[in-house]
């Protein structure tokens, strides 16, 4: 009977992972520019792989959040506005991230691109951090009263399960960036990458497994506890994979970790969108939050002809871009162009 | 009940509002250069690939530099828009969620995938994509941010103009998806917005193109000859040659052009926007008029505190009869009513007080002021069209002044040039908080007898998030404030440094390659060592 609303829970949980997967593997790079990258080349490497795609994967987050919107104006309203202060870091985050991308190369100057390397790895951080935080706390609760607005002040929304989430995302980011990078890059790169993700894998996915078993405790339910057996199976043989060499299967066994774990943690809070720890009649639920059916019917039409278009012309995306990056393809820095070139102008004057 | 607050401390109501206001107004300073030029350059593209003029390859891969440059900041301000109505206005998003979220939604499936997606490939994919497909591309970004032009203004035009809603249990739902997505306030707005937008770059090729032109000559690289027309001459340096010149003429002629057609558009449109505004916000466009009294004049001048709200010590020194009734009803003659007869509609029709309900938080019970800030309203109203209207005069004047192909050598004109690009700017921003200020005290404006749906309306005071408090919001004020004042003066340093390297910054190659003609057949070479596998690096 509520066919509506669960077809739109289901599209919101495919969003979100979309969401995860995409720019997971971005966010992940970003963090890497400091920690794992050795010198400009290197960095430019990794900047590469992301350079074509790296925006379009955003768009996956506003998605999730208008569609949240749509859908679900209740759940919206609530989660955002009492996430005020972490969303802010999460939008500080990625503005700096962006900018950074663009603007670090158009200026030939160490200290420049140093202060952009930083706006990219820690935008990249706190943004997984922080939407990982946020999701958590969508399947955990918060202190919402009657109304759906939070009790408590700026930081009622504090607890321990916003770090686990937090940590889950920016963890699982990290990994399946270096899996990523094994996978679209070549030389020197590729080879420490896939040192990286072999040795990482356990402590990388460790919180996100966390929280999709405490969730399972919480409200699990037996396909989703399969669901997360599976999780953990398939994490094993993306290290297995990984280790033999076989980039690409680690990569998908990885993406399969990822699917089966967001499946175990939305499936287990279904029905619930947003649990209030202060009082569960308060909590909003695919019922009581979701919008009209006329809304939602229309939306279902215009999303079952447009999220495989996306998903189409996104993969031909990565299509056109399939060869791998290595530090012989990075050309020598332009930028210094500019200068020189107004430079003679002005001294020819 | 309680003494009004205006002016008092800030609450947390008159922080969202600025908070939005700033962003909002922030954010479109870089959508129209965005929207304006994303198009004029497809157009040149085009051009290349149907001609192989080696200048329209230099042109658009010159503005399409800046275009980049600017692009991205759209996308970071844009964000904030996107979570802002979560965050700070929660109870608007409540109530009106079920109507407005979908147009939201539809902009981000339906054309932010398109936009970010398909300029990836047009960045990345000079060498990967075939000529053909590599400019489809860009065709496709392009018409995906008019889509995305098209779903914002339906939102916003929703919140002006009510329309294919019932109220169930006091929320509007939505019955008639038609009647939003045609609203016929969003059918005016799109095109006048986009006009609005070509306006912005129009300005901005001419602006850059005069400067350019300017240097050429300054630097003895043009002279004029006897005849008064220009001798185009070449320089010891990368891409300062004689299709240099062509480049920036070339720019100049379009810029100008499209600044014309451009302001002309958004009269037109916009004389159809004044005219459904009379009838579904009659006190926003009293109120742009400072017209206090039923009348058919038209105000060139008012004089008077106009920021007092209070109509008496208006006075309208200037006045042309006749005009008024013509903008809004297309004749001369009939009465159109002031803001002192509305304000008792209004006052019958919404009530004089906010009622005492905790939404409203320290403002229930009180006054409800229907007058819109006539300082704004008057003065937003004449400088959108008066910024519109310098920059088209100044168009045509570049195109007599320039007609024997370069620019004069006075410093001062040149000056005038890159500073005008500023008008359109201006016109924008201004449009804009005309609109959204003339809404208020509504957030979701009621739409007195026009076919708009009068009893679905949400005050301002109502829609902010009660439970975000005035710390957090004023925390994100500050910081966004600060991070958008430091982006922006990296960003215009950065388009000076692009804008000042001429075409050479935006293709190094010229300066690699002995520069020859040939470069039409494939774009040039990309730097050493490039292989196919980067046509552009980051
Ligand atoms: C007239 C057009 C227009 C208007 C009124 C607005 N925008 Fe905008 N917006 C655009 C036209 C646009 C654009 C030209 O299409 C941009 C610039 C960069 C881009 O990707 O699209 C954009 C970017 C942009 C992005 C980033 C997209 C990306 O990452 O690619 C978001 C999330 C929004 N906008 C959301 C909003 C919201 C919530 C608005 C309402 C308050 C708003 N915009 C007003
Ligand atoms: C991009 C161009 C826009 C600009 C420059 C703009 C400008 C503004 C300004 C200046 C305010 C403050 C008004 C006041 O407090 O008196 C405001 C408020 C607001 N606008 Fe807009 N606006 C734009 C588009 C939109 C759109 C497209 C929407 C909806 C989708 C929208 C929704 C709102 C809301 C919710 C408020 C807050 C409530 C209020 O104070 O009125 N605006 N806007
Ligand atoms: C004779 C010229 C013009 C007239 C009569 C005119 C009229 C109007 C009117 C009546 C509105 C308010 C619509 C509403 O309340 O929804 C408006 C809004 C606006 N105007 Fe204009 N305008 C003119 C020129 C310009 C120019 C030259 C620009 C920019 C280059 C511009 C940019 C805008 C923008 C951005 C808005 C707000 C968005 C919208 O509602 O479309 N206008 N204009």
């Amino acid at each position: 009977m509520e066919l509506l609303p669960t077809i739109w829970f289901i599209v919101i949980a495919v969003l979100w992972t979309g969401y995860l997967f995409l720019e997971g593997f971005d966010l992940g790079v970003g963090m890497l520019m400091k920690l794992f990258a050795r010198d400009n080349t290197e960095r430019r490497v990794l900047l590469n792989t992301i350079g074509p795609v790296w925006d379009g994967n955003e768009v996956w987050l506003i998605t999730a959040g208008a569609a949240t919107f749509a859908a679900f104006p209740l759940w919206y309203a609530s989660l955002f506005s009492a996430l005020y202060l972490p969303l802010l870091v999460v939008l500080v985050a990625l503005i700096f991230r962006a900018v950074a991308f663009e603007y670090r190369g158009k200026v030939d100057n160490d200290s420049w691109r140093a202060r952009w390397d930083w706006a990219i790895a820690l935008g990249s951080f706190f943004a997984a951090f922080g939407v990982g935080a946020a999701l958590a706390l969508t399947t955990t609760g918060l202190p919402l009263n009657s109304n759906g607005d939070r009790e408590g002040g700026p930081f009622a929304w504090f607890s321990g399960y916003a770090v686990l989430g937090g940590l889950a995302v920016a963890g699982f980011s990290l990994l399946h960036a270096l899996a990523f990078l094994a996978l679209k890059t070549d030389g020197n790169v590729r080879h420490r990458a896939r040192g990286w993700f072999v040795r990482l894998l356990p402590w990388l996915l460790l919180p996100m497994a966390g929280w999709a078993v405490s969730i399972q405790f919480l409200d699990g339910k037996p396909w989703t506890w399969a669901a997360v057996a599976v999780a953990v199976v398939a994490a094993a043989a993306a290290w297995f994979l990984a280790h033999k060499g076989a980039e690409g299967r680690a990569f998908m066994a990885l993406g399969v970790f990822l699917l089966l774990g967001s499946a175990s943690i939305f499936g287990a809070v279904f029905p619930v969108v947003l649990p209030s720890t202060v009082n569960p009649e308060f909590s909003l639920t695919i019922s009581n939050a979701s919008s009209s059916d006329y809304t939602l019917g229309l939306m279902s039409i215009v999303a079952a002809v447009g999220l495989p278009l996306v998903i189409a012309y996104q993969a031909w995306t990565y299509w056109v871009f399939r060869r791998r990056v290595s530090a012989a393809h990075i050309p020598e820095a332009h930028s210094f162009l500019p200068a020189v070139a107004a430079k003679a102008f002005t001294t020819k004057g | 009940m309680n003494p009004p607050t205006v002016g008092t401390a800030l609450d947390a109501l008159e922080i969202a509002r600025w908070q939005f206001g700033i962003t909002t107004v922030y954010h479109f300073m870089m959508v129209p250069l965005t929207i304006g030029l994303g198009l004029v350059v497809a157009v040149i593209q085009t051009a290349w690939h149907r001609t192989g003029n080696p200048e329209y390859l230099r042109m658009t891969k010159f503005w399409g530099k800046l275009f980049l440059i600017n692009f991205i900041m759209g996308v970071a301000t844009g964000l904030v828009q996107e979570f802002q109505f979560g965050m700070a206005w929660s109870e608007y998003s409540r109530f009106v969620g079920d109507v407005f979220g979908a147009p939201l939604a539809l902009e981000a499936l339906l054309a932010f995938f398109v936009e970010s997606t398909f300029l990836g490939l047009w960045i990345f994919g000079w060498k990967q994509l075939k000529p053909g497909i590599h400019l489809a591309c860009l065709w496709i970004a392009v018409v995906g941010s008019v889509f995305s032009a098209y779903f914002i203004i339906v939102a916003n035009s929703w919140m002006q103009h009510p329309v294919g809603v019932e109220l169930v249990n006091g929320r509007p739902v939505m019955t008639d998806a038609w009647a939003v997505f045609t609203n016929n306030t969003a059918l005016v707005a799109v095109p006048h917005t986009l006009f609005g937008a070509l306006a912005v770059a129009g300005g901005f090729l001419l602006g850059i193109a005069w400067y350019h032109l300017w240097r050429r000559r300054r630097d003895g690289v043009d002279t004029v000859g006897a005849d008064g027309k220009v001798v185009p001459g070449e320089a010891d340096i990368p891409g300062r040659d004689r299709t240099d010149h062509k480049v920036w003429i070339r720019s100049l002629r379009i810029g100008a052009v499209v600044a014309m057609i451009s302001f002309a558009g958004t009269a037109l449109t916009g004389d159809l926007q004044g005219k459904l505004m009379f009838e579904q916000q009659p006190m926003k466009m009293a109120a742009a008029e400072a017209a206090c009294h039923d009348g058919t004049g038209f105000s060139v001048l008012s004089v008077g505190n106009l920021g007092s709200r209070n109509c008496d010590d208006i006075v309208a020194l200037i006045e042309v009869p006749g005009i008024l009734s013509f903008l809004a009803k297309g004749n001369f003659t009939t009465e159109v009513k002031g803001v002192n007869s509305l304000l008792d509609q209004y006052k019958a029709d919404y009530g004089t007080n906010l009622p005492d309900n905790p939404v409203y938080g320290e403002r229930a019970g009180q006054e409800i002021e229907y007058v819109p800030v006539m300082e704004v309203t008057y003065w937003g109203f004449r400088m959108m069209i008066g910024f519109g209207g310098l920059a088209a005069l100044a168009a045509l004047i570049a195109l007599w002044v320039t007609r024997n192909g370069t620019v004069p050598e006075s410093r001062w004109l040149m000056r005038l040039a890159v500073f005008g690009i500023l008008a359109p700017f201006g016109a924008n921003a201004a449009g804009w908080i005309f609109t959204e200020m003339g809404r208020q005290p509504f957030v979701v404006a009621p739409n007195p007898d026009f076919n708009g749906i009068d009893q679905v309306f949400m005050f301002t005071a109502a829609a902010v998030s009660p439970g975000v408090s005035a710390g957090e919001l004023l925390t994100s004020l500050v910081v966004l404030t600060s991070i958008y004042a430091v982006l922006l003066v990296v960003e215009v340093k950065l388009l000076v440094k692009y804008i000042r390297g001429g075409v050479v910054s935006a293709m190094p190659e010229l300066a690699h390659a002995p520069v020859d003609e040939n470069e039409d057949a494939t774009p040039g070479p990309d730097g050493p060592g490039t292989g196919d596998v980067l046509a552009f690096a980051y």
